[in-house]
């Protein structure tokens, strides 16, 4: 057993020492939320219900946005896009916040983005519990094509370890990004068919083109035309969203793998 | 055969010590476009070579930031040298600040199996392990106890108990000697004499030069980033001892 700096180990093996790391650090966030909350873990299909609510008060009643069944329409599209926003937003700060571990003990450092990114993925699942409430609730029954779910979440579970590990390691070295990104969440968060549908945006071109450039418009569209239209995208869809999940998830872990040699002297 | 543990050749550490870390984005490009981007070049290490043999007693002594526990951060694989290389062989376990891995919010038992997954050990492992750890840190009362409820003393017992659970090929101690009442520093000395036996390289730091003479064989003494001496243990703490004076 011969090795030179740890930096330079495989990647491999150590997926596979520290494979136990990242199943208790999930479950460890998982605790820590729950804790001491008297609901515990009812929050996690609470939550999205109750955003549910107020959404569908505002903009389905107040504002009238026409679309059959909107609180199921809403909720579906949500709980893609509360899976991205979540695990991006976590895993911002996690190189940070895990700070004291890393420097005290050799780690590979992109276990912290990539344990925010799993946890978001149990909250999905736990999101999906609400969908079904609503969907019950509004009498829409699932399409066949649901079971296929699992692909554009796979799909959309890599883009966000990309825009992760990106994030993490930018935010390493401009902290600015803490507090810029909740902006840039917002803004995002309308630029995805989430509240309205895309025909709304119909007499504006311009708008349009920049939502469907919005990889995670087409993991909505494609998770939610599953569930609700019984539609199956076609193969070019398919090799949009795959093009999109890898290339950022390329991007990503080019950019973390290059700047993680220095993380310790900054954090 | 390799007969070293450890080689370090020409290593050298380098920090930007620039007064003001930029942080923000907008700080770093207004002193980018005025051209003030300056950083003051501090060498924490500077050009140590030694090696130490399998099975060896090592001390590392020194004032305060002469590099010592950056030297161990070289050679537990945290820090990559600017320069130099620096080879280990066999399995590390990094003694490094106890307790580093735990999440003052979760229990000691929770706490153990969290931190037996950073130092690498498996599920498994750690359940067959647990009694043992238990009963060596002495803390079965409070084992169910949010660990922001301890007492450092109890966190360093428990954060002993689990890095030496394993016997390493090479053992890391930086200082953690220094909590625990004399009690328990008997017991981990004992255990690390143990490990001594078993053929283990320890790596120790400390500041009781009484105990790096009771217990190293080597020793280096480090000054300003440099190796001021290397050898038995005995002739260099007595000559860091005289330089005191």
């Amino acid at each position: 057993m011969t090795k030179t700096t740890s930096n330079k180990t495989n990647f491999i093996s150590d997926m596979k020492r520290f494979f136990p790391l990242l199943k208790n650090l999930v479950s460890k966030d998982f605790k820590i939320k729950y804790r001491r909350s008297v609901l515990g873990v009812a929050w996690s299909v609470l939550n999205p219900l109750f955003t549910m609510l107020v959404i569908t008060t505002v903009f389905g009643k107040l504002l009238k946005i026409q679309v059959e069944n909107f609180a199921t329409y809403y909720i579906v599209g949500f709980a893609i896009w509360n899976f991205f926003s979540e695990a991006t937003s976590n895993s911002l700060g996690s190189i940070l916040s895990s700070a004291p571990l890393i420097k005290k003990v050799y780690i590979p450092k992109y276990i912290f983005p990539l344990e925010k990114c799993l946890f978001s993925l149990v909250n999905f699942f736990f999101t999906l519990i609400a969908v079904i409430i609503v969907m019950l609730f509004q009498g829409v029954i699932p399409s066949v094509t649901a079971i296929l779910f699992p692909i554009p979440v796979m799909f959309c579970f890599v883009f966000v370890c990309g825009v992760s590990l990106f994030l993490s390691a930018a935010t390493v070295y401009f902290r600015d990004i803490q507090h810029l990104y909740g902006v840039l969440l917002t803004m995002l968060m309308y630029l995805t068919p989430i509240i309205y549908p895309l025909s709304l945006l119909e007499e504006h071109k311009f708008v349009l083109k920049i939502v469907k450039l919005n990889p995670i418009t087409h993991y909505v569209e494609y998770f939610r035309g599953l569930v609700m239209y019984n539609t199956i995208p076609n193969l070019k869809e398919n090799l949009v969203c795959i093009a999109m999940s890898l290339g950022m998830f390329l991007i990503g872990a080019l950019v973390f793998k290059k700047a993680q040699g220095k993380f310790i002297l900054h954090i | 055969m390799n007969e070293n543990a450890v080689e370090l050749r020409n290593v050298e550490m380098h920090f930007n010590m620039s007064k003001e870390k930029l942080e923000s984005l907008k700080e770093y490009f207004l002193k980018f476009m005025k051209r003030q981007l300056y950083f003051e070049d501090f060498v924490a290490v500077d050009n140590v070579s030694f090696d130490i043999k399998k099975g060896d007693v090592f001390g590392i002594v020194g004032l305060n930031g002469c590099g010592k526990s950056t030297t161990l951060k070289i050679i537990s694989g945290i820090l990559e040298p600017t320069k130099g290389t620096v080879k280990t062989h066999g399995t590390i376990a990094p003694l490094i600040e106890l307790g580093a891995g735990f999440d003052m919010d979760l229990t000691a038992r929770e706490n153990i199996y969290l931190n037996g997954s950073v130092l690498g050990y498996s599920k498994k492992f750690m359940d067959e392990k647990f009694d043992e750890i238990v009963e060596f840190s002495e803390m079965q009362e409070f084992l169910d106890v949010p660990m922001k409820n301890y007492s450092s003393g109890m966190v360093a017992r428990i954060g002993f108990a689990i890095a030496t659970v394993t016997t390493p090929d090479i053992l890391i101690v930086d200082e953690i000697l220094a909590v625990g009442d004399f009690l328990f520093q008997q017991k981990c000395e004992e255990r690390i004499n143990a490990m001594i036996n078993d053929d283990t390289t320890v790596i120790i730091v400390s500041h009781s030069i009484e105990q790096i003479e009771r217990l190293c064989k080597h020793c280096v003494w480090l000054e300003k980033g440099k190796v001021k001496m290397i050898g038995e243990a005995a002739e260099v703490c007595d000559a860091y001892k005289n330089s005191q004076r």
